[in-house]
Order: C-alpha cells, then sequence, then structure tokens
C-alpha cells in the first residue's frame, strides 16, 4: 500500500495533494496518508469522504494521524 | 432660497440622526443581518456621492449610515434608496434591525440559518414600538457568538444536541480530543462517552467526526433575555434552549409582550434592568405559556458588569 506523506504541509493544499494523488489509482486501491494533527486530520479526512472516498482508519501515532482511505468511483 | 418642502412622515420612525453642522443629517439604513446585494450598495454609493460629502460609516450595528445630508434632501434621498427597496433604519424605543453573522449558509462553524433568521424577524418586528425604550435582537451561528449575541435584549445562538452512532465510530479520537468543554472521554471500548451535564451544544464533534458517527439529534437556537451593553452592562441569561428557527419571530414577540406590560411607568428602562426589578420566574412564566417545550426550567437574572465606575 502507498503511503503519503502530508506532514508539514498546510490546509488546503495537503487536501489538494490527497486528491491528485487518488486521481492516480485505481478504484478500490487502498492508500495511506500521513497527516498533522490540529485542522490538517479535522479537513482531510471528512473533505475526502465528501468526494466520494472510503475511509477505512484514522489512528493516531507519535502526535500525527494515519488515514486510510479506499479510493472511490471516479 | 425657498422653503424645502419635507415629507415628516419619513421622519418618524427614526433613522435620521441630527449631526453637528448645521442642518446636516447622518442617516441610518436598514441591513438585517449586514447582507447586503451588490446592486443596493451600488445604488447607496450613487445616493452618497450625489447628496452626501464623499464618505459614509458603517456602524458597529451591520449598518450604513449616509453622513453629512442637508435635510432639505431627505426626500430625494429616500425616494432614490427607494428604487433598490433600500429603506432607513429605526432609533427610539423601538425594535431595531436585528443583527447576525453569516451562519451556516457559507461560514463552516454556523449551526443554523442566521441570515434568514433576521430578515424574519425585520420583517415582522422591525419597528415595532416597545413604549419604554430600546429593544435589540442578534443572531450568532453557533457559541463562539462572534455577533455577542449576549448584550442584546433577545440574543440567539445556533445549537446542536449531538447523538452517537457507535457502529459508525472508528475510534479515531478525534470527537473527545476537540470537545473543549470535557464533555466526550475515550471509554474502554474505544467508543465516546458522553457527559451531558458538560455539554454547550456547539457541534463541534459532529462538524470533526469524519466518519458521521455523531449526528445533530436536535437543532436549534439557546435564547438569552436581558443583554445590553452602555454604561450600565448587562449579560442576558438562558430562557429557551433548542427554539425551532420558525418561533424565534413569535418568541420575541412574547418578550415583548411582557416588556410592554412589566415596564409600564417605568419610563426609558431596557428589558434586562425590568428582569432584574421584577425577578426573572415572571418572565419565565408568561414565556411557558407559548412555548413549554424550550423554555428553561431556572435561570438566573441578567449578570451585572462590573464596569469599575465610578472609582
Ligand atoms: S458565531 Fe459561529 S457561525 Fe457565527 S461567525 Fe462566529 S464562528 Fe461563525
Ligand atoms: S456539542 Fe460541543 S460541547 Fe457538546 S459534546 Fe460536542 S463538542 Fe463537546
Ligand atoms: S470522531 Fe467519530 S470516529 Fe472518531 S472517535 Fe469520535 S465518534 Fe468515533
Amino acid at each position: 500500500m502507498a503511503t503519503i506523506d502530508l506532514r508539514g504541509v498546510t490546509c488546503p493544499t495537503n487536501f489538494v495533494k490527497a486528491k491528485l494523488e487518488l486521481e492516480e489509482i485505481e478504484t478500490g486501491t487502498t492508500v495511506e496518508f500521513l497527516l498533522d494533527d490540529g485542522e490538517p486530520v479535522k479537513n482531510v479526512p471528512r473533505s475526502l469522504k465528501a468526494e466520494g472516498h472510503k475511509l477505512l482508519g484514522l489512528k493516531e501515532t507519535d502526535g500525527y494521524y494515519v488515514l486510510t482511505i479506499e479510493k472511490g468511483e471516479d | 432660497m425657498a422653503e424645502p418642502k419635507i415629507d415628516l412622515k419619513n421622519l418618524k420612525a427614526g433613522g435620521f440622526i441630527k449631526e453637528r453642522g448645521k442642518d446636516l443629517f447622518t442617516i441610518r439604513l436598514r441591513v438585517p443581518g449586514g447582507r447586503m446585494s451588490v446592486d443596493r450598495l451600488a445604488k447607496i454609493t450613487a445616493v452618497a456621492q450625489k447628496y452626501g460629502k464623499g464618505f459614509v460609516h458603517l456602524s458597529v450595528r451591520q449598518s450604513i449610515e449616509l453622513i453629512n445630508i442637508n435635510f432639505a434632501h431627505f426626500d430625494a434621498v429616500v425616494a432614490e434608496l427607494g428604487e433598490e427597496q433600500q429603506k432607513v433604519a429605526s432609533c427610539g424605543a423601538r425594535v431595531r434591525v436585528p443583527t447576525a453573522c453569516g451562519g451556516c449558509e457559507y461560514n463552516p462553524n454556523g449551526l443554523v440559518d442566521t441570515q434568514k433568521s433576521a430578515l424574519e424577524v425585520d420583517e415582522k418586528l422591525f419597528g415595532t414600538v416597545t413604549g419604554h425604550h430600546k429593544f435589540k435582537v442578534g443572531f450568532a451561528g453557533c457559541p463562539f457568538d462572534c455577533p455577542k449575541s449576549a448584550t442584546n435584549d433577545v440574543g440567539f445562538q445556533g445549537a446542536i444536541w449531538p447523538t452517537l452512532d457507535a457502529d459508525e465510530c472508528i475510534s479515531c479520537g478525534l470527537c473527545a480530543k476537540s470537545c473543549t468543554e470535557g464533555a466526550l472521554t475515550l471509554g474502554e471500548d474505544g467508543k465516546p462517552v458522553f457527559d451531558a451535564a458538560k455539554c454547550i451544544y456547539c457541534g463541534d464533534c459532529v462538524k470533526v467526526c469524519p466518519t458521521s458517527a455523531w449526528k445533530a439529534e436536535k437543532r436549534g437556537y439557546t435564547v438569552r433575555v436581558g443583554g445590553k451593553w452602555g454604561r450600565r452592562p448587562l449579560v442576558g441569561t438562558v430562557y429557551a434552549t433548542f427554539l425551532p428557527e420558525d418561533r424565534v419571530a413569535d418568541f420575541i414577540a412574547a418578550v415583548l409582550d411582557w416588556y410592554k406590560d412589566k415596564a409600564e411607568g417605568a419610563g426609558r428602562v431596557r428589558v434586562g434592568d425590568i428582569i432584574l426589578r421584577e425577578g426573572c420566574q415572571s418572565l419565565l412564566d408568561h414565556l411557558k405559556q407559548d412555548f413549554a417545550d424550550f423554555v428553561v426550567e431556572k435561570t438566573i437574572p441578567p449578570q451585572i458588569i462590573n464596569t469599575q465606575l465610578p472609582l
């Protein structure tokens, strides 16, 4: 599974980057995003879900979050 | 110069305020909730350019005030503003133009449509004569209360009551972390535990939950009565919770009825000071008649702010 590190990337750039990454992969593929605590983890998962992707997990690890997403229909 | 002819009807409801300069007035415009269409703004600009001296003033209650208008031009100003349905505001002992933040329409924090409420109250109650003193209404979309609704005679604050669908929870812990009131903790099973007694209805849990496991079970306004600012400030206290948006105008009308009655003979006194005199139970009982489902069991008197003057 691919892991994309979005730590240090601020809103809304992190969301745009995640969106672009998801455009590159097939529907049904899972991918991990690393997100900073605070605004990024509050905004990015919700926004990706609103775009039709499936949220499989969101876990805190050492001060940041690992978000697991399954790509939805294009 | 011939005596200018003025339609005094225009002046009665107020909104025309004498300035220092001879014959000069400020005209306060009616802008409920601070929302202004661009066409109206263009018309106001044209009128200000033609009759004013090059600037307008943005009042702290979201109005635009035309400055330095000669009273001989009142009728022309009112007529030209009328071409874009722009009306003049009020002053004196009346219900004033309601204020409101952006609410939920485009503001991500908003929980209710404050703009809609402000427009409705403006339509139904603007200019109502109180018989005693001015009467201000303000709407905030959420408990952040940017518009300081609690310092209005009646202040409304958007609120939601959260409910959890534990099956949808993925135990990320964000809700517990986001709740600034300590109403949420993560339990043994990794699901949030809700302490209702600490909840201030801000909806942060609902907004932050990535899976929408938290939902709004109830939505409406927390209503405070008796606030004012000025020389002797009071913060209004809670009389109702989760008041539905479509009961707002009726609720204000009920407060006005009580005020008109209880302030009889008291002179220029705001509703908060009447509550201090009469006690809050009297107003609670009055409101319970029509709003039993929303009125709180008990409340406290308006909270007096110590201004430290005189020293
Ligand atoms: S009161 Fe709430 S909804 Fe209104 S402007 Fe402030 S944060 Fe936004
Ligand atoms: S509504 Fe606000 S105060 Fe109540 S539990 Fe949710 S986050 Fe906490
Ligand atoms: S934010 Fe939602 S998913 Fe995360 S712990 Fe709270 S209820 Fe569960």
